[in-house]
């Protein structure tokens, strides 16, 4: 009897966290599929043969290592920018200033990239921590005005990107452009301040491939986001300050701090993006560089469902897309513009279903 | 010297005002408007499409508006209907607008500009340069001395208020935002009807700096608008600059003045009480 008991109990749980995790998955996979039907009217609006439109999705995102290394190469700045949102959001603070952020961090590291001629084993790790610190600043500021003031958190951060624009712009314009170049980038970083390609060490990789070893950093900052939100002190401050701020004072945290060092852990994080791009591919400061990296991340961590392992899955997708649209720019002359369309109507399509499922709670 | 700069101010500043006084009207109902970017850009957009397809500015205008107010709808049904986060909603609003000026490619043809009004001593200027002026005063008016604004405002300051009064908080607010899209439309306009040209990135950030006005601004017009001047002017001096100040600088003023004023160090921000609260 004993046994059977504890066997239903042990069933029910199982349910219950299989209803959960329908429940979490639902409407993220409902707006992909959204997504994919526009396309697809789209498409059948044009007259173009729709077949062709998904096998090229698939030729051009899996048909070869060579092609998913792309994948992962164009996936590896939104992982770190949609969990630098993830957290924030965890903690009730909606970071929009990631793209202000990467583009400090970036110019850091350049800098740092330049200047130090040191070897690799000190270098990479100073550029690296040189962006986390700016990266960091960068979000400290809003969290700082937000926790002593009581600014909102997301008109400053969006003030801070135009700044950041502005001060990387010109530090690359006037101060910093590499000498007889119209282009408005900085000199090359040293040799032994870059991150290996990964085609060195998988021969499964064409040489060609531009994917590196900045996809393994955000593939561990995933794990660790993760055990640290779940498993430590400060991950539960966090999250309790995100759920019930009076609670959590009553526990003797301070959410005031709180907000101030979630913010610069999400700028630091969202740095590591501008790190990705200078450290991993172009070696390089260019001005302009993030196609919209840090709003992509707002996606990506919405369709995440701002868990670490959600953000990994959804930023794999957007780099799916990006990816993908190249080639079906290409190959089948659709613009490029249809998935950013697509992309926000998905984000629409999911807040208002989040909106929806809140009301009837 | 400073006459100089007049006209380059006054073409700066018309945009901005149209948007400003856009967002005023949705953030004083409770809807935090992020989209007007967004606005603004498929307003251009619309210009350029309707004006190059009828030859007629007045047509590209009403296209403009239009687009801004498909966008208006759209962030109204998702934010008062379905209660999506207004500022998510917002952001996504601004890269469906991207998306569709990618999409749909745009004409880099020449297109007619809006008919201009001529003033003595400062040269002559669009007709949307001289609306903009009297509809700021109308919308203080409106906001500020009527029982219609009162109601407008009610929406934005409390959750309860109007339905205490048996009238619908959503029906002010799609109201609300609805004007946002048709002024962030016009703003969009100008700057098409002005150089006669579309670009992508023509907006540039500026639905941004409207909101940065809307906040300097206390959230009201005359301020708002006041504020729209003092951005344009600067941006103007980034044109003729003319103290050699690096233009980055003049860029982000508007932007660390909008945080200044935020903390509280100049001036006090009193948003609208309920200001992005959902109904409960």
């Amino acid at each position: 009897m004993n046994i059977r008991q504890s066997f239903t109990t042990l069933f029910n749980n199982l349910l219950f966290q299989i209803l959960q995790l329908i429940r979490n998955l639902l409407p993220p996979l409902l707006a992909i599929c959204g997504f994919f039907l526009l396309c697809g009217i789209v498409l059948i609006l044009r007259r173009q043969n729709l077949w062709e439109f998904y096998t090229t999705i698939f030729i051009s995102g899996f048909s070869s290592f060579d092609e998913v290394g792309s994948v992962l190469f164009n996936s590896t700045p939104l992982i770190f920018t949609g969990l630098a949102v993830a957290i924030g959001y965890k903690c009730g603070l909606f970071n929009i200033g990631c793209e202000g952020q990467l583009y400090v961090a970036a110019f850091a590291a350049t800098w740092v990239g330049i200047y130090l001629n040191l070897p690799s084993v000190m270098l990479v790790p100073l550029c690296i921590g040189a962006a986390m610190i700016a990266g960091s600043i960068w979000g400290a500021v809003p969290g700082f005005l937000k926790a002593k003031f009581g600014a909102h958190e997301v008109i400053n951060t969006i003030m801070m990107n135009f700044v950041a624009f502005a001060l990387t712009n010109f530090l690359v314009i006037s101060v910093y452009r590499e000498p007889d170049q119209m282009i408005p980038q900085t000199a090359q970083i040293h040799e032994a301040a870059r991150l290996p390609r990964l085609s060195n060490m998988f021969p499964v990789l064409s040489q060609s491939n531009l994917l590196d070893a900045s996809f393994l950093i955000a593939c561990a900052c995933v794990v660790i986001c993760y055990i640290f939100l779940k498993y430590t002190r400060w991950g539960y401050e966090l999250r309790l300050v995100g759920n019930a701020p009076e609670v959590a004072e009553y526990g003797g945290i301070n959410p005031r701090v709180v907000t101030v060092w979630v913010m610069a852990l999400s700028g630091a994080i969202a740095g590591l993006a501008g790190v990705a791009d200078v450290m991993g591919y172009r070696h390089r400061f260019l001005d302009g560089f993030s196609s919209g990296w840090g709003f992509t991340g707002i996606a990506v961590a919405l369709l995440g469902r701002n868990h670490p392992f959600g953000v990994l899955a959804a930023a794999l997708l957007f780099g799916l897309l990006n990816k993908v649209a190249l080639d079906i720019e290409l190959i089948l002359e659709v613009p490029r513009g249809l998935f950013l369309v697509g992309q926000g109507l998905l984000i629409v399509g999911l807040v208002c279903m989040e909106g929806i499922s809140k009301r009837n709670n | 010297m400073i006459l100089d700069l007049i006209p380059s101010t006054l073409r700066m500043t018309t945009p901005l005002g149209f948007a400003a006084l856009g967002g005023i009207y949705s953030e004083r109902t409770g809807i935090i408007n992020i989209a007007l970017e967004g606005m603004m850009l498929l307003g251009a957009y619309g210009y350029l499409v309707g004006a190059h397809a009828s030859n007629s500015a007045w047509i590209g205008l009403l296209v403009g508006i239009a687009l801004g107010v498909v966008l208006a709808l759209l962030h109204a049904v998702a934010t008062i209907t379905f209660h999506a986060e207004q500022i998510v909603t917002g952001i996504a609003i601004n890269i469906l607008a991207l998306g569709v000026t990618e999409y749909l490619i745009p004409t880099t043809d020449r297109v007619p500009g809006l008919p201009e009004m001529g003033l003595p001593f400062i040269g002559s200027y669009s007709v949307l340069v001289y609306l903009l002026p009297i509809l700021m005063v109308v919308s203080h008016i409106l906001l500020f001395k009527t029982p219609w604004g009162l109601r407008l405002r009610a929406a934005g300051e409390s959750t309860e208020a109007l339905r205490t009064l048996s009238l619908s908080r959503a029906k002010w607010q799609y109201f609300g935002v609805i004007l946002s899209g048709i002024f962030a439309g016009i703003g969009g306009c100008f700057m098409v009807s002005d150089i006669h040209v579309f670009t992508k990135g023509m907006i540039g950030g500026r639905g941004y700096v409207a909101l940065a006005a809307v906040i300097f601004g206390n959230w009201r017009p005359l301020y708002g608008v006041a504020a729209c001047l003092l951005f344009g002017f600067a941006s103007s001096l980034e044109l003729t600059n003319l103290w050699k100040i690096p233009d980055q600088l003049i860029k982000s003023f508007p932007y660390i003045l909008t945080m200044i004023v935020l903390a509280g160090l100049v001036g006090r921000a009193r948003p609208p009480a309920a200001l992005g609260k959902n109904e409960s």
